[in-house]
């Protein structure tokens, strides 16, 4: 399926982009001094719009946009579960995180819990929660554009892979020391953008195709699956027996309680100056997320309709390369000057799709690392470095690092890390959030014990879970590890993060400090001595 | 509305200007300075914040009671029952599919209505709170 035509185009497009991204980096980072404002939070000056597009870009990976519509296109119906999942997960983050979250904190996750509570404990423990989500998050990326230039562009080799990876890993990580914030925003404001009109272009041609009318879109999809109407409605891919029906429920419990908990999301709201601009940054992007998931919704059923199942399956088993297939369909066929532009496109705007959110992770996680634990943990006699330059040196550790079990982990499933990045996410991060935002008696004690009860338990059960061991497609299919049944731990890490948090509060000797509760919710809603 | 936000904007920088940095909460031994712990607790007892805060949750609380219930309640019936799912409706269009399609209607009529009802029932009460609150810290000395 893939040609020197498509390569070489696809090739001109995505070095055009980059071009762009680092023309931007550098254009934005002139005359700027490094101020933590400046680099954590781009000067909070963006407008709700500009902020709205900013947070769609960093939520929209190519895990959506080609994973999802693959899905849809092998399984039918169970692959749309994931699109509502991950739409309906941003009414958390509105209702009661975004404005509150603004209001109270400064740069992380961290400060929100430490407005109220003993300093050193919480960061130190909100900090670690929020890198290993994130650098779980950074390596399902990884692990996606390794694969991706393996499809698209022909390289199937191990070279070009590891390559690919090396070379986002510098890029991101260039993006993100020189720019900061202020360019990471941008760049996700350009791919956002491209992604959209991407998507847009296709879903109109798959509907033209079939003259608007979606019921034979449907019948058609449903007939050329392979699988009749059963392809229309749920089961295909999880109704096998009990345990895979609950690891469905896992799943969307993690994808539902997940976003609110992902330390990338939460720092783009700081780029705003206001409650109310955050939350007219979230009815932004709740429009653009859920317009695109629509149209991945078109696309799947489009792929399955106009390519087959069976054909997208020979492509790839996992159907990865769903969409581009189809572009090269809409486009004309293979051969033609349609579809060879069409699938160039579609490749290059998958690309971008992965640096840009690569570049988001990376400088939220770099804040963490800086803001939080090396704030907490360095020694008071020690030198002192600015906050800023670590950051940076962060960065740069922690792309290096993304590099590598990016390279180690890539023949893991791309979907699988991203829930797993979810649910470690729901379980220790959102907890320890809505405590802080909403319960009166929550204690120091409370917040450590929610978050390392929501981490340890999540980590624990992927490790002796038929992932890492004892099943044929598992990461070390030579041992037997396996304990726990399901494939995501959200079901039970998150209520126990949950649990924990109460456990801790009600053991606490300290009585809660009802000042700085007054403190945290005046200004969570009012907005006063906010930053 | 615009008008509402360019004054909040103007506060945001005013505040950045006239401190420069984030204003110290605790002196150098790390206890808290007295003055500003008594005016939040002050407003927060106040009829006025009580009422923003009355409005925020019983909004906010009930509609995410209710949205994660009809989440689940999808959830759970596309993994129970797939043949109540399955049943056709219209054409190939299934009762999955409404479904399916019902959550995201409902997640933009949500996100509409709690962004109309901030507007109209929160903002400017929580506004005025802000700078009420914000000449009392400063009359503490704490800024």
């Amino acid at each position: 399926m893939v040609t020197g035509d498509h390569q070489t185009l696809a090739l001109l497009l995505f070095s055009a982009f980059v071009a762009v991204t680092l023309g931007i980096t550098t254009w934005v980072s002139r005359n700027r001094h490094g101020s933590t404002e400046e680099f954590y939070a781009g000067g909070r000056l963006f407008s709700p719009m500009e902020n709205g597009f900013a947070i769609a870009g960093d939520y929209m990976s190519a895990a959506s946009f080609l994973g999802i519509s693959g899905l849809i296109a092998l399984y039918g119906y169970d692959g749309m579960l994931y699109s509502v999942g991950f739409l309906v997960a941003w009414l958390v983050v509105l209702l009661l995180v975004a404005e509150l979250v603004r209001n109270c904190g400064r740069f992380t996750l961290a400060d929100v819990v430490a407005a109220r509570m003993a300093e050193r404990p919480v960061r130190i423990a909100a900090g670690t929660s929020s890198v290993a989500v994130s650098v779980l998050y950074l390596v399902a990326q990884m692990v996606g554009a390794g694969s991706l230039v393996a499809l698209l562009l022909g390289g199937t080799g191990e070279a070009a892979r590891t390559w690919t990876v090396i070379g986002v890993g510098a890029l991101m990580v260039i993006y993100v020391s020189l720019g900061g914030m202020r360019a990471t925003t941008w760049i996700q404001i350009v791919k956002a953008v491209l992604l959209m009109a991407g998507t847009v272009a296709l879903t109109v041609l798959v509907l033209i195709r079939f003259h608007g009318d979606i019921d034979s879109l449907l019948s058609t999809a449903a007939e050329r699956s392979g699988h009749g109407t059963a392809f229309l409605g749920p089961g295909l891919r999880y109704g096998g027996d009990w345990t895979a029906r609950l690891d469905f429920i896992s799943l969307g419990l993690a994808l539902v309680l997940g976003t609110a908990g992902l330390p990338h999301i939460l720092s783009r709201f700081y780029t705003v100056p206001t409650a109310r601009a955050a939350r007219r940054s979230v009815v932004w992007s709740i429009g653009l997320i859920g317009g695109f998931y629509l149209m991945t919704i078109v696309l799947g059923f489009g792929a399955a309709a106009l390519i087959g199942s069976d054909e997208v399956r020979a492509s790839n088993a996992s159907g990865n390369t769903a969409v581009p297939l189809l572009a090269l369909d809409l486009g004309g066929g293979a051969g033609s000057t349609g579809g060879t532009v069409l699938f160039a496109v579609v490749a290059a705007v998958a690309f971008a799709t992965i640096l840009a959110v690569v570049a988001g992770i990376t400088l939220a996680s770099s804040a963490s690392v800086a803001h939080d634990l090396y704030a907490s943990l360095r020694r008071p006699g020690g030198r002192q470095y600015s906050e800023v330059a670590v950051a940076r040196v962060a960065a740069a550790v922690i792309g290096a690092a993304a590099i590598g079990l990016g390279l180690l982990a890539s023949d893991l499933n791309v979907a699988f890390l991203v829930g797993l990045a979810f649910a470690v996410a729901a379980s220790a991060n959102l907890p320890v959030l809505l405590y802080s935002l909403f319960w009166r008696r929550f204690t120091t004690r409370g917040a450590v014990w929610s978050v390392y009860g929501g981490l340890v338990p999540a980590v624990l059960l992927v490790l002796l879970s038929p992932v890492v061991s004892g099943s044929p497609d598992a990461l070390f299919p030579g041992v037997d590890l396996q304990v726990f049944p399901l494939q995501n731990p959200g079901v039970v890490s998150i209520p126990l993060g949950f649990l924990a948090g109460w456990l801790g509060t009600v053991t606490s000797p300290e009585p809660p400090d009802e000042a700085r509760h007054a403190e945290t919710e005046v200004r969570a809603l009012t907005g006063a001595g906010a930053v | 509305m615009e008008q509402l936000d360019e004054q909040e904007r103007a506060g945001a920088r005013d505040d950045g200007a006239a401190t420069g940095v984030p204003r110290p909460r605790y002196d150098e031994a790390g206890r808290r300075t007295p003055g500003a712990a008594e005016i939040y607790l002050e407003v927060q007892r106040s009829p006025a914040f009580q009422e923003v805060r009355r409005r925020y949750r019983r909004f906010a609380f009930p509609a995410t009671v209710a949205f994660l219930l009809w989440y689940l309640a999808y959830v759970v019936a596309a993994t129970a029952a797939p043949g109540l799912m399955a049943r056709p409706v219209a054409g190939a269009v299934n009762v999955a599919m409404v479904a399916g399609l019902g959550q995201f209607l409902t997640t933009f009529l949500l996100t509409w209505a709690y962004a109309r009802h901030a507007r109209l029932r929160r903002d400017r009460a929580a506004l005025e709170l802000r700078w009420d609150t914000q000449e009392m810290t400063r009359g503490a000395g704490q800024w």
